[in-house]
């Protein structure tokens, strides 16, 4: 048929449709039997060695190999290894993988397979890998699926849960959240404001006692981009900041939030940006992030 | 034994793309070159090399006999493998004693199929083959046991395409040699690049030979040797087999001045160097070798005309073409030839 460029071209496939049916002989049918039944075994030579996987001549000598079958490994020692990045269809994995030569404990010749290593880096000659075996196994080499590295991590789970009550200057300032104000606290002593509401100044010891009503405006002081996901977070990468409020003098952790993550700089000025009013309880999900404001920054 | 000796020696112009011409029309001008060179028409042997896979084809071998000249009926024979196989089965033929001339030919189109893909076709269909292991795969398990240095490699390949750029026969390969792994530690420059083409040589004996050419390159010595096939029973990062080769064929007997080898990656240069103890002057692929074209089944050929070429033109006395078929340089071939 013609093809673009005019030339006459024709798909040509050679195939055996349903594939083609060889016989093992004994000393290959033995191998793949042990493997269907989740061993690997090699076969003695007349010379004392074990070929693996086996064959019907020691190809060193020529001489038939006796009938003695060792069990060997399950694990081996990678001798030489090569990287896939782009694995191909006939591949045994379809994610990048090292190709490799394995020496298996007990083993004198090394086992060709592929290894599921994870980068080209973990896979240096003498490092001990096992076989990763294929849950229904017909007698063929790939009834081993491949082999992997040994394990040397795990993942731990980690959870736990809490029942937290703000009680005392917290369910103060919480409170005022609800009403859409910060309230704060100023030191009869030191002068110092803090924002949320504290018991006692942090600085001086002196009981608070005088509350104060913050505005919902500020400066960034300092930040993070974070690039992990959080449940609190809209989205990935977010920025959590340190908002000093106007007339307070330690700064409220929060999000930020109305701007891309590689704008935000220090001495920003921003506004909280609160949830609709029918939505609010006494808690800081009432303000859903703080955006900047627009006004020129401010020298810290 | 007697004195045989390549008497002619041509190549096609080789393409890294398929022209269209079928096998036998790419081999015609080859044939019809050494026929012309030697005033030879008809041969007491022909033999040729090639692959069915390559074109997925079986005898396609047969069909290429139209651009020999088959009637009357010729003694001709093929090995399904590089021609320089083909060579070696004619050399041996002439050893009989009863003819004293042979044409041998090789020709492959590894444009037309995948060639990586195809010569898994060639693995142990037990252990080896299910795994999918390709011809990068497998040429890259060599080169991560052969363990050789980065910058040796990129100056094989870059003198390789510089010599082939050299050679009107070779492919035009660009001076900046692009970068990236195949199969890691191989790199995509490492690898001879897809070719089609072909070779042809003419044998003589005795006296023949000196009426045919005015250098013969006598082939003084010429043996093969095969290791075994599964990859985990050898040390890759030698050669045993060529090894042996060289020394049946005799190649420490007296300097080599230029060596043919047939590299299908960079690293099989530094490997086959130490196989065959190659001295450090001697000048190792000039025509660019196989990293400046490949035209698989012809290119071991190719290197044992290449290294005859030297002689023919007066250039060397003594050289040494080698061939390799097989996974991770499995067989190989080593013929040395003297003025």
């Amino acid at each position: 048929m013609p093809s673009e460029s005019g030339a006459l071209v024709a798909r040509h496939v050679l195939e055996f449709p349903g594939g083609y049916t060889r016989t093992t002989g004994p000393v290959i049918g033995r191998f793949l039997t042990e493997l269907r039944a989740g061993r690997i075994v090699g076969v003695r030579t007349a010379e004392g060695t074990v070929l693996v996987p086996p064959l019907e001549y020691d190809p060193a000598t020529g001489d038939a190999v006796t009938s003695e079958y060792v069990e060997v490994g399950p694990a081996g020692t990678v001798t030489a290894s090569a990287w896939v990045h782009e694995p191909r269809p006939g591949h045994p994995l379809d994610r990048p993988f090292a190709w490799a030569t394995i020496k298996l404990d007990g083993a004198d010749t090394s086992l060709v397979h592929a290894v599921d290593a994870g980068n080209p880096k973990a896979l240096a000659p003498g490092t001990r890998v096992w076989p990763v075996w294929r849950q229904a196994r017909d007698g063929q080499i790939t009834d081993i699926s491949h082999f992997a590295p040994e394990v040397t991590k795990i993942v731990s789970q980690v959870r736990a849960e809490y029942r937290l009550q703000a009680g005392g200057a917290l369910g103060v300032f919480l409170e005022g959240v609800g009403r859409g104000v910060f309230i704060g606290g100023s030191c009869a002593t030191c002068g110092q404001v803090y924002v949320p509401l504290r018991g006692s100044c942090p600085e001086c010891g002196t009981v608070i006692t005088e509350q104060v009503e913050l505005p919902d405006t500020g400066t960034i002081t300092t930040f993070a981009i974070n690039n992990l996901p959080d449940p609190r977070a809209p989205e990935v990468p977010f920025v959590s900041a340190y908002i000093l409020l106007d007339g307070s003098d330690s700064p409220l952790i929060a999000l930020v939030g109305g701007v891309p993550a590689h704008e935000v700089r220090q001495g920003m000025r921003v506004r909280a940006e609160w949830i609709p009013r029918e939505e609010w309880t006494p808690s800081m999900a009432n303000v859903r992030w703080f955006a900047p404001t627009g006004e020129p920054d401010v020298e810290l | 034994m007697r004195d045989v000796a390549i008497v002619a020696f041509a190549q096609t112009r080789h393409t890294d793309h398929d022209t269209g011409l079928s096998e036998a029309e790419m081999i015609l001008p080859v044939i019809n070159e050494v026929k012309e060179r030697t005033g030879l028409q008809r041969f007491g042997f022909t033999c040729s090399g090639s692959c069915d896979y390559l074109a997925g084809a079986p005898f396609s071998f047969v069909s290429a006999l139209d651009a020999v000249g088959a009637w009357p009926p010729i003694s001709e024979s093929h090995v399904e493998m590089d021609g320089a196989w083909a060579l070696y089965e004619a050399w041996v033929r002439l050893q009989h004693g009863d003819i004293d001339s042979a044409l041998v030919y090789g020709f492959g189109k590894s444009s037309l199929g995948d060639l990586r893909t195809i010569t898994t076709l060639q693995l142990d269909p037990y252990y080896l083959a299910p795994l999918g292991l390709d011809q990068l795969s497998v040429a890259a398990l060599q080169a991560a046991a052969a363990g050789v240095d980065r910058a040796e490699l990129d100056e094989i390949v870059r003198r390789s395409r510089a010599d082939g750029r050299g050679n009107p026969y070779a492919l035009d390969l660009p001076e900046e040699v692009p970068d990236g792994f195949a199969v890691e530690p191989l790199k995509t420059a490492d690898i001879a690049p897809i070719t089609d083409g072909a070779a042809a040589v003419v044998l003589a004996t005795g006296d023949l030979a000196t009426r045919l050419c005015p250098n013969p390159a006598y082939i003084r010595g010429i043996a093969h040797r095969i290791e075994p096939h599964y990859l985990g029973m050898r040390d890759l990062a030698r050669s045993t087999s060529a090894a042996e080769a060289a020394r049946a064929a005799g190649v420490g007997k007296g300097a080599v001045e230029v060596a043919e080898l047939h590299t299908q990656f960079a690293h099989e240069e530094p490997i086959l160097r130490r196989a065959l103890e190659l001295p450090g002057d001697t000048v190792i692929n000039p025509s660019g070798g196989p990293l400046a074209a490949n035209p698989v089944m012809a290119t071991g050929l190719i290197r044992i005309g290449e290294a005859a070429r030297r002689i023919h033109d007066g250039t060397a006395s003594r050289t040494v073409g080698h061939a390799a078929s097989g996974p991770c340089l499995q067989h190989n071939l080593v013929a040395v030839l003297e003025a």
